[in-house]
């Protein structure tokens, strides 16, 4: 990276954030539009249609109505500022103040390092790849630190209600947290390895050489996924806002726009968790069947460069979808597990599944390093 | 303990201990340990089915002690149905089991049958057999729905809604309502079934079984499914019989007990059906019993189809049944009858009569005593969701808060029924 000056430089990343970070918000709502429309449709229901839609004349016959409901997330975010914001009296009022942000913001934060699409020039400067800080290199353990400051929230957020439910929310998910932190940290660690870098970008690349790490580590991307799905609290492991159990867990008294907070939290979990499963796992930015350096380098020309840089924020955006999708769909079909239950899951299954496959890994890497799988290897493609 | 409550100046924290909540509370529940959390889940909760309270003492997530407290719905119906006739205190039973108002009117028109000495012809017993054994259906339907939801298996319930509003419609279509049906009258019912019933039943006995796979694919053999109900909420043989429960929650304990089988009324003792019964006593027990009765449910339904009975559906009582419609123009008997029993009601002896019937949550038992006037003397029912739910402290002593919840959905209780 040749800045001009540190100030543009940072200028610039500011915009590049806001751009992004707005862009994720957004579709954060949609994704709540998202799963209701793709739960309503597995579930022989509607779904909402009445906000919004695209009227489209027809002669002699009623109007057709496309898109309808699109604009329910807006319906939402303007019901949600309207309504009466609710402090119960007997709260802690710093804590509970303090912890819908304290759950929202280390979300947003984990956008950072995640890379959206190869080296791309923007306004002079050369970014290595398009994400809001390019220059981390440890971006994993930046993930892995910020995620782990998102349970104070909801601990908090229990506490200070000073309710019953939201107590036993906010103790189930401490130890539902930490048992499925140590699983994910140990599957972060076989992309790590294989790659031999923590930066996601150099994951990534690593991924075109060779193939998607999920085809390479099917029990890992596995796993993470299962530990994503506990870590941001989605069915089947949404014991912590249990409905049925809890009467909604931990955040049963906050309202409006705290309560949304919380809410927001949710969704950004799971399109952070998506992309950070895509990116370590399902290729990340990376275009199947093509290779778009080789393209981009024998082309040699600004549209191909930025047509490649579109495609393959479209590739991770699609695959996020795909990722966001199999979690409405996982959350349609299965039952949620109990308590104990999803203790003995975690450590029982998840973690010696996980242990496991990081020595076999390592095991395998150091052969490959002496040559016996290099023709393995090289026969993946890429 | 204490326990922080909002006092009447707005910012003022009134501190309650135990001792005092207990007080305020008045279920009687001992109270283990002092460390323990007391919990008031409902009467607005979602998952007590209704307006159920439970207190609960939780040590950490485990139940300690549990003590239901009834009646937030409590309608007085049975005092009421004294002051009505005996054909309008019927619709009083339809408020009962709001999701089997069929077997509820049933029960209390055998009672009056009984007590009468009349008998409703054939054609009316069969359409009665066949709109039970629906009804049956559709209140399982909710139950399997209502029960996957609380293990937040939300499809199931969603799918169960749609076949019950079939249902519902059949029921609209024979009595002009969808849940408070009041079909059933004293010596028959209260008018022939449509012409397109028989198409629409053989419809639904069509597509029916492939429904029951589909929900059993869903949950049947769910690994997590499987978790939450096995080994939940045990209860042996001999405990359910000493609880008195009755229904699929007795015979998932593996007793073989059915009204239908041990006492037969309508058409039951000459009809092939099996009673599903299994040893295990668990949730996941109850949960089969239900899903085999639907498909036993359907088997009656078909052999009562097959062998319609013509005829007319009400009993020639004249003194019971009101005159039909053509008769009044062209007698005068006619006219009285219908005067007699539109302004004052029949009379039924004096004397009381108890009958049972298998209602989908287990014995439903009707004791009925006339003084020889057209109002009821005493009208009393034994509804088995409110022996069913006596049991549920032993069922979940030392589990967690979130079986509690599993069980509560196994047991099949409605409120409606349980506070009367």
């Amino acid at each position: 990276m040749n800045a001009e000056s540190a100030g543009q430089l940072a200028w610039i990343t500011l915009v590049v954030g806001g751009i992004i970070t707005f862009a994720v918000i957004t579709g954060f709502a949609y994704t709540t539009l998202l799963e209701r429309k793709v739960l309503a449709r597995l579930q022989h229901r509607v779904g909402p249609n009445r906000a919004g839609y695209v009227p489209i004349p027809r002669r002699g016959k009623k109007e057709r109505r496309l898109l309808g409901g699109f604009m329910q997330p807006a319906a939402d975010a303007v019901k949600l500022f309207m309504k009466e914001d609710i402090t119960p009296i007997y709260v802690d009022n710093v804590v509970y103040n303090l912890a819908p942000m304290l759950t929202v913001m280390p979300v947003i934060l984990t956008l950072a390092v995640i890379p959206w699409a190869s080296s791309v020039t923007l306004f002079g400067i050369d970014y290595p790849y398009l994400a809001i800080a390019p220059g981390l290199n440890v971006a994993l353990l930046f993930v892995l630190a910020i995620t782990s400051i998102e349970v104070y929230g909801v601990v908090l957020a229990g506490w200070s209600s000073n309710s019953k439910y939201a107590v036993l929310g906010g103790i189930r998910s401490t130890a539902q947290m930490i048992s499925y932190e140590l699983a994910l940290g140990l599957t972060l660690l076989v992309p790590v390895m294989i790659a031999g870098s923590l930066n996601l970008n150099d994951i990534i690349v690593s991924q075109q050489e060779t193939a998607w790490f999920t085809i390479l580590q099917l029990p890992a991307s596995i796993v993470f996924f299962v530990a994503a799905l506990a870590e941001m609290q989605r069915a089947p492991f949404d014991l912590l806002e249990a409905e049925q159990e809890l009467s909604s867990g931990y955040n049963v008294e906050y309202a409006g726009m705290r309560f949304a907070m919380f809410f927001m939290a949710e969704y950004m979990k799971m399109i952070v968790f998506s992309a950070l499963w895509v990116v370590l796992f399902l290729g990340g930015y990376d275009i199947p069947f093509i290779n778009e350096a080789a393209i981009v380098s024998s082309a040699d020309s600004t549209v191909v460069t930025i047509l490649i840089a579109a495609g393959q924020v479209l590739s991770i955006i699609l695959k996020i979808v795909f990722s966001l999708f199999l979690m409405i769909w996982i959350r349609a079909s299965w039952p949620r597990l109990r308590y104990d239950q999803l203790m003995d899951l975690g450590w029982k299954t998840l973690l010696p599944i996980s242990l496991l496959n990081v020595i076999v890994t390592g095991v395998m890497i150091v052969l490959a390093e002496e040559g016996v799988f290099n023709s393995l290897i090289s026969a993946f493609g890429g | 303990m204490t326990i922080f409550i909002p006092g009447q100046q707005g910012d003022s924290v009134q501190e309650l201990t135990v001792e005092e909540l207990r007080n305020k509370i008045g279920t009687g529940m001992e109270i283990e340990s002092e460390d323990n959390m007391l919990l008031s889940m409902g009467p607005q909760h979602p998952s007590t089915h209704g307006v159920l309270r439970l207190l609960v003492e939780l040590d950490g997530e485990r139940v300690v002690n549990l003590a239901p407290d009834i009646g937030f719905l409590h309608t007085g119906i049975e005092k009421n149905m004294e002051a009505k006739t005996y054909t309008k205190a019927l619709v009083m039973t339809d408020r009962m089991d709001y999701l089997s108002p069929m077997s509820n009117n049933l029960g209390y028109i055998l009672a009056i049958e009984k007590l009468l000495g009349i008998e409703a012809p054939p054609r009316a017993q069969a359409i009665r057999t066949i709109l039970v054994e629906l009804a049956r259906i559709g209140s399982h339907l909710v139950w399997l729905g209502t029960h996957a939801l609380d293990l937040a298996a939300m499809t199931v319930f969603l799918y169960c809604f749609r076949e019950r509003e079939y249902i519902l419609d059949i029921f609209e279509m024979v009595s002009g309502q969808r849940m408070m049906v009041s079909y059933f009258r004293p010596g028959g019912v209260w008018r022939d079934v449509p012409a397109e019933f028989e198409p629409q039943m053989r419809k639904f006995l069509k597509f029916m079984p492939s429904r029951i796979a589909d929900y059993e694919g869903l949950l049947k053999k769910n690994p997590i499914f499987m978790k939450r109900t096995k080994e939940v909420g045990y209860i042996s043989g001999e405990d359910a019989i000493s609880w008195g429960l009755t229904g699929p929650s007795l015979r998932g304990s593996g007793v073989d007990w059915d009204i239908r089988k041990v006492y037969p009324y309508l058409l039951y003792d000459q009809l092939d059906f099996d009673v599903p019964v299994y040893n295990e006593g668990d949730v996941y027990a109850r949960y089969l019993c239900r899903m085999d009765e639907m498909r036993e449910s359907l088997r009656i339904i078909q052999q009562v189809m097959d062998n319609m009975p013509d005829g007319p559906v009400n009993s020639d009582d004249r003194k019971v049944v009101p005159p039909p419609r053509a008769e009044l123009g062209r007698s005068m008997e006619a006219v009285i009858h219908h005067f007699k029993l539109w302004t004052e009601g029949f009379k039924a002896p004096e004397g009381f009569v108890k009958v049972s019937i298998e209602s989908p949550r287990g014995e439903f038992m009707t004791y009925l005593r006339g003084d020889g006037g057209p109002k009821p003397a005493r009208v009393h029912f034994r509804t088995p969701s409110y022996v069913n739910l006596a049991a549920l402290p032993t069922m979940s002593k030392d589990l967690y808060v979130a079986d509690l919840v599993s069980i509560i959905g196994s047991i099949d209780i409605v409120l409606g029924e349980i506070d009367r």
